[in-house]
């Protein structure tokens, strides 16, 4: 069942590849994203028992990716219909393929409990978005790009290097050499400390360059701004959280090896560092999907800080990781509209979306509430338990600082996008022939929705998994 | 076994001087090439003899010795590049620095608390000289082409520590990074392509339009 989830996206990429028509093509993406989300409801219903020798497995914390990625695919691939039918100019065989095998890639790392199984599955979502980071073809996303390409790639060469040194602490500590998770954490308090030290470093490093904490963000900004809405939403939403889902991995084995305090305060510093940097960087950031990717920066350091903190801000993180995937998805998704309707992404250029184009200009509006943590919407819960959980453990300096970044940001970005909601539409527009129509709009509403009911009503089913999936992450003595 | 191991470390170590060194990219190319396939002969002669670490060798050597190069010379061609112009800091400098790297990756390993069967062999100092002589061609080089290879002499670095734990990583995974290494490095040979047409250069310094 669980290798289903895996290989029916596969299949779907070989059909994509295969159809002939640009304009049939885009129509396997709802298809085949329709069976995930039906095949990940079945799992979640039955939790289907792990392979023989524990490599593939669902458990808590690989069910809550899941189901946001599987859920952001379904919505990205209805929107990806809507998006095509006006880029027909472009042939889109290798974004429908590469749309595929990057969920199939993403379903994959979150099942898989092998962490060099988790790598290469890491490793595989990353190739996979090259091509659709460079789906318009012109100088700008050549060099978003290449960029993405070389960094990530050593990026993840390093976590490579991180998963050789957590094998070789078992070597050291004379235990069976393995990088199977459950076997980790149970030997974790005998393995040998410095080369676990070490690991964990490189991993971090290796993984939150993917994740994109600063200072290993500089590849985020030109991706996420040169890449498709689409393609954006995908990145933010459903990548960050893979590369935060194996970080997590490694910070169970840690957590369960006594000495967690290294751990828990690298990370904290981490996250710091990157909201302090995209505060900084937001401020007059004219482009507004460069603003988003800033954004993205901030929330996963919000992540790695709600990972760090751990206790009471665990569930917060794990919460958070949900809403910021779905909001994060509305965000690109509209501001995909607004850019093709004014064939700018510039606040010089692009003003008074509202009255232009009334859904999208909304959402975006809506989008920015909900990121900023105002309520109703769900990631004012989930930054309200975060922040709690920094005050509640009497760190008043990193729940401080959080509020000081929280504030500046939501300042930095109202800028920006109030000028491009609101501001007065310019006389001279270049003619452009998109409209908000249903296939590009009911998309982000419809996640714009979850993530209300989510800020008013947390279903019981979702509660347990969150708590239980926190409990994964405490730390074990 | 572990005698010949170390003279073909040796080896590695001494080509990583012949890519800091090279002006003409077909050299770099091959420099590295020769390495991947030394470093692939290394597990074969380690262990005793089983199907898997004969498919594990093939695969590494076909990969590293003949894939990649074949990719790469194939980008080098359509973009009509030979030699890497103007680096970042000279061949000399690089060298030096090159040096100073191997000599501190050999004091550092003598400090790593090791297993006491790797004590001694110079599988750690190997593999630390090799990562950064891969960090240094990343970052002091311009063209495309040369940070591909940096990248590459990077993860021929990590292999080298990955040598002294075939027990834990299994075949699957070791083809899975090999493949994933494969498919990158196509990815990366059709994006210099497509550099080379749009900037007719591979020059990566002249990617600056995005930036804040």
């Amino acid at each position: 069942m669980l290798y289903a989830l895996v290989i029916i996206p596969l299949i779907g990429a070989l059909a994509a590849w295969l159809v002939p028509s640009n304009r049939v093509r885009p129509l396997l993406l709802p298809l085949f994203a329709l069976l995930h989300v039906a095949m990940t409801i079945d799992a979640f219903m039955a939790t289907p028992p792990p392979s023989a020798e524990g490599w593939i497995a669902l458990d808590s914390l690989g069910k809550i990716i899941l189901g946001v990625t599987s859920v952001l695919f379904l919505v990205c691939a209805v929107y990806a219909v809507g998006y095509l039918a006006y880029r027909q100019e472009r042939p889109n065989r290798v974004l429908c393929s590469g749309l595929l095998v990057c969920l199939s890639a993403m379903t994959l790392a979150t099942i898989s409990h092998h962490l060099g199984l988790l790598w290469v599955a890491v490793e595989t979502t990353t190739l996979s978005m090259a091509p659709l980071i460079y789906f318009n073809r012109n100088a700008r996303s050549i060099e978003a790009t290449w960029k993405y390409m070389l960094i990530c790639s050593v990026g993840i060469a390093l976590a490579l290097l991180g998963l050789y040194f957590l094998a070789y602490s078992t070597i050291v500590a004379r235990q069976e050499p393995t990088l199977l998770l459950e076997p980790l954490v149970a030997s974790a308090h005998h393995l040998s400390p410095s080369w676990l030290n070490a690991a964990f470093v490189f991993l971090l490093v290796g993984f939150g360059t993917k994740m994109g904490l600063a200072p290993l963000h500089t590849w985020k900004p030109d991706a996420y701004g040169e890449a498709p809405g689409l393609v954006g939403a995908l990145l933010a939403g459903g990548l960050v959280n893979c590369a935060f889902l194996a970080i997590a991995r490694v910070y169970q084995i840690c957590m369960a090896s006594g000495n967690v305090q290294f751990f828990q305060n690298a990370l904290v510093v981490m996250g710091l560092i990157s909201m302090a940097f995209a505060a900084v960087f937001m401020l007059h950031q004219s482009d507004f999907k460069r603003l988003l990717a800033y954004s993205s920066v901030e929330h996963v350091g919000l992540l790695a800080i709600g990972l760090g903190l751990g206790g009471g801000a665990l569930f917060g993180a794990l919460f958070h990781l949900v809403n910021n995937g779905l909001t994060k998805g509305v965000l690109f998704l509209a501001s995909g509209n607004i850019h093709r309707s004014y064939g700018s992404k510039s606040r010089e250029v692009a003003k008074g979306a509202l009255r232009r184009l009334p859904w999208s200009g909304g959402l975006f509006l809506a989008g920015f509430f909900a990121i900023t943590g105002s309520p109703p919407f769900s990631p004012f819960l989930s930054e309200f338990s975060i922040i709690n959980g920094a005050f509640g453990q009497g760190r008043h300096l990193v729940g401080g600082l959080i509020l000081l970044f929280l504030a500046v940001i939501f300042i930095g970005m109202a800028a920006t996008v109030l000028a491009v909601v609101l501001g007065k539409i310019p006389k001279e527009l270049p003619k452009t022939t998109y409209r908000d129509q249903f296939l590009t709009v009911a998309p982000p509403l419809f996640l714009m929705g979850l993530v209300l009911i989510l800020g008013v009503w947390m279903p019981a089913p979702l509660q347990q998994v969150l708590t239980d999936a926190s409990l994964l992450l405490e730390v074990k003595r | 076994m572990y005698p010949f191991a170390d003279q073909a470390l040796v080896f590695v170590m001494l080509i990583n001087f012949l890519a800091l060194g090279s002006s003409r990219m077909n050299v770099s190319v091959r420099a590295v090439a020769l390495q991947g396939v030394t470093l692939g002969i290394l597990p074969g002669i380690m262990h005793t003899f089983s199907w898997h670490l004969l498919a594990i060798t093939a695969g590494i050597i076909l990969a590293k010795g003949v894939a990649i190069p074949w990719l790469l010379v194939g980008a080098m061609r359509k973009a009509e590049i030979r030699r890497e112009v103007e680096p970042l800091i000279g061949y000399i400098p690089a060298l030096v620095l090159g040096a100073i790297a191997t000599a501190l990756a050999f004091v550092f390993a003598a400090k790593l608390p090791l297993a006491p069967e790797h004590q001694g062999l110079l599988f750690i100092p190997a593999s630390i000289a090799t990562l950064l002589t891969g960090f240094l061609l990343l970052v002091t080089r311009r063209k495309a082409i040369s940070q591909v290879i940096g990248y590459l002499v990077l993860e021929n670095g990590i292999f080298i520590f990955g040598l002294l734990l075939t027990e834990a990583m299994p075949v699957m995974v070791e083809a899975g990074a090999l493949l994933d290494l494969l498919v990158g490095i196509f990815v990366m040979g059709i994006v210099i392509n497509h550099i080379s047409r749009e900037f007719s250069s591979i020059d990566t310094s002249r990617l600056t339009a995005l930036k804040e």
